[in-house]
C-alpha cells in the first residue's frame, strides 16, 4: 500500500515539474495520429476504389493492362508497408532520402516526415479494410445504381462508399487507436511525441517507473476517449431509427415554385 | 413503318459452359406492355439483364431506337438512364431515405437542380403512394413498400422503357397486389414496359403482347388472349397448365 502511495507521490512530483511537457507530448501524439489516420484513410479509399474497378473481357486491351498494372502496384504497396515494421520504414524514408540524393533532398520538418510515414503505413492497412468494406456491400446496391445510369465513380461516391465507410468505421477506429500508440516509434526520427518525453524526462532523473505509469495512464486516456467518440460517430452515421410520416400534402404541382417545408428532408 | 423502340436479334449468352440464351429475338414498340413468361431457368431474367447491359451478351444484337447498344464505345450509363429497371430484390440504396433514393439519380446522372429533382421525386412517390414515407429508410419499409419506392426511383429518371425483373417474386402474397396496382396504372398510362413475371392473371390482363420462353429461346409470342387460351406449342401448353387455377 505504501508503495502505491510512493508511486502516487512520485507521479505527482513528475507531473508538477514536467506536466506541460507530457501534455505537449499528448498533443503531438494526438495530432500526428489524427492527421495520419485521416490521410491514411484517403490513401486506403483510393487504393480500395482502384482495386475494385470492374474489368471485363470486353474492355479495350489498354484499359485492361492499365487496370492490371494499377492493381499490381497497389498490391505491392500494401504488402511492403504492411509487412515491415513502421520504425524501419521511418528510418528508411527519413534517412534514405538524403542518402540517395547526396543530401540534396531531406525532410525540412520532422512533422512532415512523421505524417508521411504514419499515413503511408495506415494507408496500407486501410486499403485492405476499404476493399473488404466495398466487397461487403450488397452487389444489388451496385446494380441499382447502374440501373439508373450511374457511372462507376458516381456509384462509388453516392452509394457504395458511404455504406462501405459505415461498415469499416470500427476498423478506422482501430487504426486510429493503433496509431496513437504506435507513433511512439517516431522517436527514431526524433519526433517528440508523448513517449519521447518519457525518454527525455527520465534521462534527467531516475523516476523511470513513475514516468512509465504516467505514460500508461496517458495512453489509456487517449484511447478510451477515442473509443468513446468513435462509438458516438457510428451512432450518428446510422441515422435515426425511426421516421415520421409526412401527412400533410404540401406537394404543389407548379414547377419551380415548390419549396419543401422545413425539416421534411431527412438524412444528410 | 414505325421504328421499334427495342429490337433483339439472335441474342446469345453463356455462363461458362452453360448456354442460358440461345438466340433470342424480340421486338418492342413504344407503348407496348410485353410480359415474358417461362419456367425458372428459361433465361427470362438473363435476357432482361442483357437488355440493361448488366450482363454482356456473347453474340447477337440489341438495337435501341435502331441503334446498337453492343457496339464498342457505346455509353452504358447514358443508355441505362433512359431504360429503367425494377429488380426482384428492390436494390434501394440503404444509405439514403426514400426521397433521396428518388433524387440521387436525377441530380447526379441527369444533372437536374435540387428543387426540380425533389419535386419530381415527390410527384412519382405520390404516384406509387409512398410520398408520406419520404423520410423513411429502406430498412424500415415492408417489401411491397420498397418495391413501390423502387418503381418511383425508376420513374423519376423518366425512362423510355421500364424493365421489371420479377417485381413481385420476393413479396409476401398480401403485398403483391399493391405493386401490381402501380404497374397496372403505368401500363394504362402508356408506359413501355417489359415485365418478367409469374403472375399469370396479371400478365394476361395488362399485356399487349406475351412472350413465352423455354430453354433460352423464345418459344411462342402472341396476344395474351391467344397465348393463354390457345397456346400453339406443347411447351407453352404444359407451362400454362400449371397455372390453370390462377387464370
Amino acid at each position: 500500500m505504501d508503495k502505491l502511495l510512493k508511486l502516487g507521490r512520485d507521479m505527482a512530483q513528475l507531473w508538477r515539474s514536467y506536466g506541460s511537457s507530457y501534455l505537449g507530448g499528448v498533443r503531438n501524439t494526438l495530432l500526428l495520429a489524427l492527421v495520419a489516420t485521416a490521410i491514411g484513410c484517403v490513401i486506403g479509399l483510393l487504393c480500395g476504389i482502384l482495386q475494385t474497378i470492374p474489368c471485363s473481357k470486353n474492355d479495350r486491351p489498354l484499359r485492361r493492362f492499365g487496370l492490371g498494372l494499377v492493381r499490381a502496384l497497389v498490391r505491392i504497396y500494401v504488402e511492403v508497408f504492411r509487412g515491415t515494421p513502421m520504425v524501419l520504414q521511418a528510418v528508411f524514408i527519413f534517412y534514405g532520402l538524403p542518402y540517395f540524393t547526396d543530401n540534396a533532398m531531406r525532410f525540412q520538418s520532422v512533422w512532415a516526415a512523421a505524417i508521411l510515414i504514419v499515413s503511408i503505413n495506415t494507408g496500407a492497412y486501410m486499403a485492405e479494410s476499404v476493399r473488404g468494406g466495398i466487397l461487403s456491400v450488397d452487389p444489388g446496391q451496385t446494380e441499382g445504381a447502374k440501373a439508373i445510369g450511374m457511372t462507376h465513380v458516381q456509384t462509388m461516391t453516392s452509394v457504395i462508399l458511404p455504406q462501405a465507410l459505415r461498415n469499416i468505421m470500427p476498423q478506422i477506429g482501430n487504426n486510429f487507436i493503433i496509431n496513437v500508440k504506435d507513433t511512439s516509434v517516431m522517436f527514431i526520427i526524433s519526433f517528440t511525441e508523448f513517449f519521447a518525453f518519457h525518454r527525455y524526462i527520465t534521462g534527467v532523473n531516475n523516476l523511470y517507473f513513475p514516468s512509465a505509469a504516467i505514460e500508461m495512464l496517458g495512453y489509456l486516456c487517449m484511447t478510451l476517449a477515442a473509443s468513446f467518440l468513435l462509438r458516438l460517430l457510428e451512432r450518428r452515421m446510422d441515422g435515426s431509427s425511426s421516421y415520421e410520416l409526412v401527412q400533410q400534402d404540401a406537394l404543389t404541382m407548379t414547377a419551380g415554385t415548390y419549396s419543401l417545408p422545413g425539416g421534411a428532408r431527412g438524412g444528410r | 413503318m414505325e421504328q421499334l423502340l427495342l429490337e433483339v436479334r439472335s441474342l446469345r449468352k453463356s455462363f461458362g459452359s452453360h448456354e442460358v440464351l440461345r438466340g433470342v429475338d424480340l421486338a418492342v414498340r413504344r407503348g407496348d406492355v410485353t410480359s415474358i413468361l417461362g419456367a425458372s431457368g428459361s433465361g427470362k431474367s438473363t435476357l432482361l439483364r442483357c437488355l440493361n447491359l448488366l450482363e454482356t451478351p456473347d453474340a447477337g444484337e440489341i438495337l435501341f431506337r435502331g441503334e446498337s447498344i453492343l457496339r464498342p464505345g457505346f455509353s452504358a450509363p447514358a443508355y441505362r438512364a433512359r431504360v429503367g429497371m425494377v429488380f426482384q430484390s428492390f436494390n434501394l440504396f440503404a444509405n439514403m431515405t426514400v426521397l433521396e433514393n428518388c433524387i440521387v439519380g436525377q441530380r447526379r446522372v441527369l444533372r437536374r437542380g435540387r428543387e426540380e429533382a425533389q419535386e419530381r421525386a415527390l410527384l412519382y412517390l405520390k404516384k406509387v403512394g409512398m410520398a408520406a414515407y419520404r423520410n423513411a429508410r429502406p430498412r424500415q419499409l415492408s417489401g411491397g413498400q420498397k418495391q413501390r419506392v423502387a418503381i418511383a426511383r425508376a420513374l423519376s429518371m423518366e425512362p423510355e422503357l421500364l424493365l421489371f425483373d420479377e417485381p413481385t417474386s420476393a413479396l409476401d402474397p398480401e403485398m403483391v397486389g399493391e405493386v401490381l396496382a402501380v404497374m397496372r396504372e403505368l401500363a394504362e398510362e402508356g408506359m413501355t414496359m417489359l415485365v418478367v413475371t409469374h403472375e399469370m392473371a396479371f400478365a394476361r390482363e395488362i399485356s399487349s403482347g406475351v412472350v413465352f420462353m423455354a430453354d433460352g429461346a423464345v418459344c411462342e409470342t402472341g396476344a395474351p388472349e391467344e397465348l393463354f387460351t390457345a397456346p400453339k406449342t406443347e411447351a407453352a401448353r404444359a407451362f400454362l397448365a400449371r397455372y390453370r387455377g390462377a387464370l
